[in-house]
């Protein structure tokens, strides 16, 4: 499965499309984590913590799109696209989503 | 000894403002540095935000890259923009934060793919984080990302 977020893929051709793909994942950050970031934001500087959980947050949400597109037949998704928000108190939503499509 | 706690008490917001000072420019210079360093050794890997590169090379391989970064603003950097509220007008102690942050970013979408020679459209994008009660928390999260493409020998 490959992907890119540009509306081909350089050096291949694209023979079948079969729409569009999407995964999210919403995570809320510990109590721990939380606390630490506090701590951090009085000091200033990278939350480590937070682009971690973010991070996996992001994987996980590709993952389910990858999974949805290999469930159509594609092997690979173009123009995929990122968005974040954060839906409620501590906890973001990640949500990427991209076309499928059979290259060869 | 009882006093001598109150009094700390008393000052503890000024003595956070002058911490948060110090640490925030210690943390600061320290990450310029780093991120200059970085920039110079990745400088012949391109990016760019259009999604066609004009090459007579073969293309190897392309894939998505992603990279991010969670920043915050330090307590006097906060306090700061707090007064930069009462006036209005850009907001200069959060520009450096961001200025860092989206540069960090794009730093490690590079290091993550260290082979490519191009990323072809190249998305920066960034989401404030919110506390426990619903309002922006100071942190930011800044995502950078897009194709990278290697081209054959």
């Amino acid at each position: 499965m490959i992907l890119t977020n540009v509306e081909s893929l350089p050096g291949k051709v694209i023979v079948e499309h079969y729409g569009l793909v999407q995964g999210s994942s919403i995570r809320a950050k510990h109590v721990g984590r939380d606390m630490m970031a506090g701590l951090k934001n009085i000091v200033g500087g990278e939350l480590k913590g937070y682009t971690e959980l973010l991070q996996e947050s992001r994987a996980q949400a590709t993952e389910r799109m990858k999974t949805q597109a290999e469930a159509l037949g594609a092997n690979a998704v173009i123009n995929v696209r990122y968005s974040t928000s954060s839906v409620a108190q501590g906890a973001a939503e990640i949500l990427c989503y991209g076309t499928a499509v059979r290259v060869e | 000894m009882g006093e001598v706690f109150v009094a700390l008490i008393d000052y503890l917001p000024l003595l956070l403002l002058v911490l948060a000072y110090l640490t925030g420019r210690f943390v600061e210079r320290r990450h310029y540095r780093s991120i200059k360093r970085r920039e110079n050794k990745t400088l012949s890997q391109a990016l760019i935000t259009s999604e066609v590169f004009e090459t007579d090379r073969v293309v190897r391989s392309a894939e998505l890259a992603v990279g991010s970064v969670v920043v915050s603003v330090d307590y006097f950097k906060r306090a700061l923009g707090a007064f930069r509220n009462i006036f209005g007008g850009e907001v200069r102690s959060y520009a450096s934060v961001l200025d860092r942050g989206k540069r960090e970013a794009l730093l490690r979408l590079k290091e993550a793919h260290p082979d490519a020679d191009v990323f072809l459209n190249c998305r920066l994008q960034t989401a404030a984080l919110l506390n426990q009660q619903g309002r922006g928390s100071g942190s930011v999260e800044v995502v950078a990302y897009g194709t990278a493409v290697t081209f054959g020998k």
